[in-house]
């Protein structure tokens, strides 16, 4: 009888032999090593045991009389040191083992992630029985972190937390399973984990675990500190190598092996994560159970090849319903097939490629899961039930998802109208009652009768109340990736809170993955002033002005325009200005109207050193490419007028120093003049300030583009603190309501001036508004050319690689 | 085809560009998802804006200049806008981006 070593009890060894016995059980006798003091488990269902939902006993595949029935000769718990392949001999702990033939099945190790403090008591992976015995016997109420949210470490942090710890993920992407999800599922399977008590903290690196001999907290790059008793590190898995490396095998990123499974040398096999082949890692457990089958038929001398397959991947937790399948995210020539039902958190996506389906992600309702499964690894040619392709194999007929979901989905107390605070309930009720038109409900429950950008949603609700019964105005929804209106999207992530752009795409039934140029800079401003400290601003979803923070020209050059508050400048940053201008051969330099000086033709790439001379000589980004405060413009008021009644450039330059930074729907232009003769022609500005002697006449929405408007008169105010405060909450208020690209004028016209001059006039109201606003420029003013001109943000500026030099080589 | 490595994958933040420069101009790089690149001349065919500075939704970019939208996958103009942007093959190997130099004009080492 021959004599064959298996190096490994795992999954992929275990089958192994089970088919070796199965097939011819005197072929070989058999001696098998294992590090871990037991036989083969199905390591898969730690999970469940960690949870509690099933136990080790369970779980094992093979137990002691298995390996006994079948001569299998265990040697469990002991280490192998090495492998003589002259002698032909595995060298253990306890002493050799000759071999004709050897099979490496070594696994994979746990990737720990080399910071400080990873080996102190209370940091594990999560790999074996032992990690995970270690996690039961954690007492309940400590506080667990776990590194990584990928399909391990999620399954982990849900078993820690069913065992009653306080859990925290955090995780590097910015969404969850970035491997197998696209941003949308990621988003519906972090708000399932949140509803448990898991806390997610996404783009979180690791900088540090702290502790003296045993872990006390976790330290992030951003300097958060997290207390914890346990760290789960589950960032990764690597193939285990050493052996191989050390015997002298062929090894790249794992053993390589060819499609019989042999490595490099002729009597050694290699099975499972420890392997390499085509270039390709394994480490779901279905290609590992076809080598099995492989290497045993090579073992047993017949013919058979090892081709990977398409795999599919579940989330093993316990009420989130995840599946993944093929390949959704590489390739060329792919289409997708979106569907989202935001009422029930369900999402589908397919990725179709020459009428075939290459990929599949679902979240919330996975039945079809292994249909479509099916139609990947199969190749089904699907043109012919392409349309009606997502609803699965049961789907018959042809109704198509209700647009009105996403209001039909909100809760009785869900408010619908802010300004009268009227909640879909009372709208609901009125309609009831007999109110079953728009001017009814306005009449019977003043919803939409203030500011009005909520009359979208009433209507929704009239239809969603009277069905076919109700008529629905046609509202231009904001583009071609949803049905909704901009005025519809602002109230839906104030009243249901979705303060992430896939939140958005999501709830709100978007049809297509991730945007598109009109909808992402909209929201994305939505998001920014309505959650300044949970959304984080996204500079793929600007245009390019306001991502390079510079003026884009016919030619692909830039414009830079430094502030000069109040349009007062000193002669240094004028020497400043003029030696950036030789410096970077700026071609055109330009006094802009709004007092200022434009310096035109900047090569893209010269920007971040343009910008670290302009900030050395106290030079900030005048943002005359933002959709925000662009210039305060002045004139000289009492400092030098014969006629100036007040102090029109002080005042003028307190309220850009304000104001700077923020962003808004569209540009905002201000002016301050000393005096009626209004030499700063604050009467065709967003915001004009007139002085006149007892006081301040503050005018809003005017315009002198492709309109021109004479402001409205707001309010008359005695003090410059009150001018400030009035022209603060003006601004705040149009942040919050006005739709993406209308300037104040165009959503003065549709709010109406009566109703901004009653928000404001309201004493409480303005110092809430004035607050709101502070406080979103406590996050966002900040000058952005200081931020990019550092080194690492300035890379990006220059091409990622030049093959013309390398070329000249 | 002979691949050439030319950065990292994280070095393109998803949903957004960076430019390489080579014998046939200037190529945009197209991260369209968490491993997703796409390659294609940088220089828009209708009037010559930098494609890499549009905004990248879907599998298409959206031309800063004029809003010309581009299939990443074939060059092809979107909506009613006629026109071809030259595309070239691009994969990605453990993080890393690779381009064929071939495709780009760079000469060989040889």
């Amino acid at each position: 009888m021959e004599r064959l070593v298996v190096i490994g009890a795992g999954m992929a060894s275990g089958r192994l032999l089970e088919h070796l016995v199965e097939a011819d059980p005197n072929a070989y006798a058999v001696t098998l090593f294992n590090a871990e003091p037991r036989g083969n488990y199905n390591r898969i269902m730690l999970s469940p045991v960690l949870s509690g939902e099933k136990s080790y006993a369970e779980i094992v595949t093979h137990d002691d009389a298995w390996y006994a029935r079948h001569g299998v000769t265990c040697r469990f718990g002991e280490r192998v040191e090495s492998i003589d392949r002259d002698r032909n001999v595995v060298v253990g702990a306890k002493g050799e083992v000759p071999y004709d033939r050897l099979v490496l099945a070594t696994g994979s190790d746990a990737f720990i992630v080399p910071c400080p403090g990873h080996d102190l008591d209370g940091v594990i992976a999560y790999r074996d029985l032992d990690d995970t015995n270690r996690m039961i016997d954690t007492a309940p109420g400590s506080r667990a972190v776990v590194i990584g949210g990928g399909l391990l470490g999620l399954e982990a942090a849900a078993g820690l937390r069913m065992r009653g710890l306080e859990v925290t993920v955090l995780h590097l992407a910015g969404h969850l399973m970035e491997r197998q999800l696209d941003p949308a599922a990621g988003y519906l399977l972090r708000a399932d984990l949140e509803r448990r008590g898991i806390t997610v903290m996404t783009q979180a690196a690791t900088k540090c675990i702290r502790g003296d001999g045993a872990v006390e907290a976790v330290e992030l790059e951003d300097g958060t500190i997290l207390p914890a008793d346990l760290v789960v590190m589950a960032v990764g898995i690597r193939p285990s190598v050493a052996l191989a490396k050390q015997s002298g095998l062929a090894v790249n990123k794992a053993i390589e092996v060819d499609a019989q499974m042999r490595t490099s040398d002729p009597s050694i096999f290699a099975v499972g994560e420890c392997i390499e082949f085509a270039g390709q890692l394994f480490g779901l457990v279905a290609p590992l159970y076809d080598q099995a089958k492989v290497l045993a038929a090579t073992l047993l001398g017949q013919d058979a090849a090892f081709t990977p397959k398409q795999l599919s991947t579940k989330l093993k937790v316990t009420g989130c319903d995840l599946f993944s399948a093929g390949d959704f995210a590489d390739g060329p020539g792919r289409e997708d097939i979106v569907y989202r039902d935001p009422a029930r958190g369900i999402y589908k996506r397919l990725v179709v490629e020459d009428d075939t389906l290459v990929g599949a992600v679902m979240y919330g309702d996975t039945a079809d899961g292994n249909w479509f499964f099916g139609l990947i690894k199969d190749g089904t040619d699907i043109a012919e039930m392409r349309e009606t392709l997502i609803f699965g194999p049961a789907y018959q007929g042809g109704a198509t998802a209700d647009p009105l979901a996403a209001v039909a989905a909100l809760p009785a107390d869900a408010e619908i109208c802010g300004c009268n605070g009227v909640c879909k309930g009372q709208i609901v009720t009125a309609i009831e009652g007999g109110a079953t038109d728009l001017g009814a409900v306005r009449a019977t429950t003043k919803a939409s009768a203030s500011c009005g950008t909520c009359t979208g949603l009433v209507e929704q609700v009239l239809a969603a109340t009277l069905g076919d019964a109700f008529q629905m105005p046609t509202a231009q929804p904001v583009c071609g990736c949803t049905d909704l209106s901009h005025e519809d999207v602002r109230r839906l992530i104030k009243a249901r809170e979705l303060k992430s752009q896939p939140a958005v795409w999501q709830e709100l039934g978007w049809s297509t993955p991730n945007g598109c140029h009109v909808c992402r800079p909209a929201v994305n401003f939505y998001l920014l002033a309505d959650w300044p400290l949970d959304y984080q601003d996204d500079p793929q979803s600007r245009f390019v002005n306001e991502r390079k923070h510079a003026n884009i020209q016919k030619d692909g050059t830039f414009s830079v325009v430094p502030r000069m508050w109040g349009g007062i400048t000193t002669a240094a940053e004028l020497r400043a200005i003029a030696d950036a201008a030789d410096k970077y051969d700026v071609p055109t330099v330009k006094v802009t109207g709004g007092q200022r000086i434009d310096l035109l033709g900047v090569k893209g790439e010269d920007l971040p050193a343009m910008w670290a001379d302009l900030n050395a000589a106290g030079l900030v980004s005048g943002h005359a490419y933002s959709k925000g405060l662009r210039t305060v413009k002045t004139c000289v008021g009492t400092d030098h007028c014969r006629f100036g009644t007040q102090d029109s450039t002080g005042l003028g330059i307190r309220l850009e120093k304000r104001l700077w930074g923020s962003w808004t729907p569209h540009k905002v232009k201000l002016a301050v003049s000393g005096c009626p003769r209004n030499c700063a022609e604050a009467t065709c500005k967003d915001v004009g300030i007139v002085c006149v002697d007892s006081g301040y006449e503050i005018g809003v929405g005017g315009a002198a583009g492709m309109d021109v408007k004479e402001v409205q008169p707001l309010v008359k105010v005695a003090t410059e603190d009150a001018a400030v405060e009035w022209t603060v909450a003006f601004v705040q208020l149009y942040r919050e309501h006005a739709k993406y690209l209308d300037r104040p004028y165009k959503w003065l016209a549709k709010v109406g001036l009566d109703w901004v001059q009653q928000t404001l006039g309201d004493a409480a109201e303005r110092t809430a508004l004035v607050e709101r606003f502070d406080l979103s420029q406590t996050i966002y003013q900040t000058d952005p050319w200081a931020e990019l001109a550092m080194r690492e943000k300035a890379r990006a500026f220059a091409p990622i690689a030049d093959l013309t030099l390398e070329a000249a080589e | 085809m002979s691949w050439i490595d030319i950065g990292a994958l994280d070095d393109i933040p998803v949903r957004g560009a960076r430019v390489v420069k080579a014998e046939v101009g200037c190529i945009a790089l197209f991260r369209t998802d968490e491993a997703e690149v796409y390659a294609t001349t940088n220089t828009c065919a209708h009037k010559g804006g930098p494609l890499s500075e549009g905004i990248v939704h879907g599998r298409r970019v959206t031309c800063p200049l004029h809003n010309w939208v581009w299939s990443l996958e074939t060059g092809e103009a979107q909506g009613a806008d006629e026109g071809r942007i030259a595309t070239y093959p691009v994969r990605i190997e453990a993080g890393r981006i690779l381009i064929d130099g071939d495709a780009v004009g760079k000469r060989s080492a040889a």
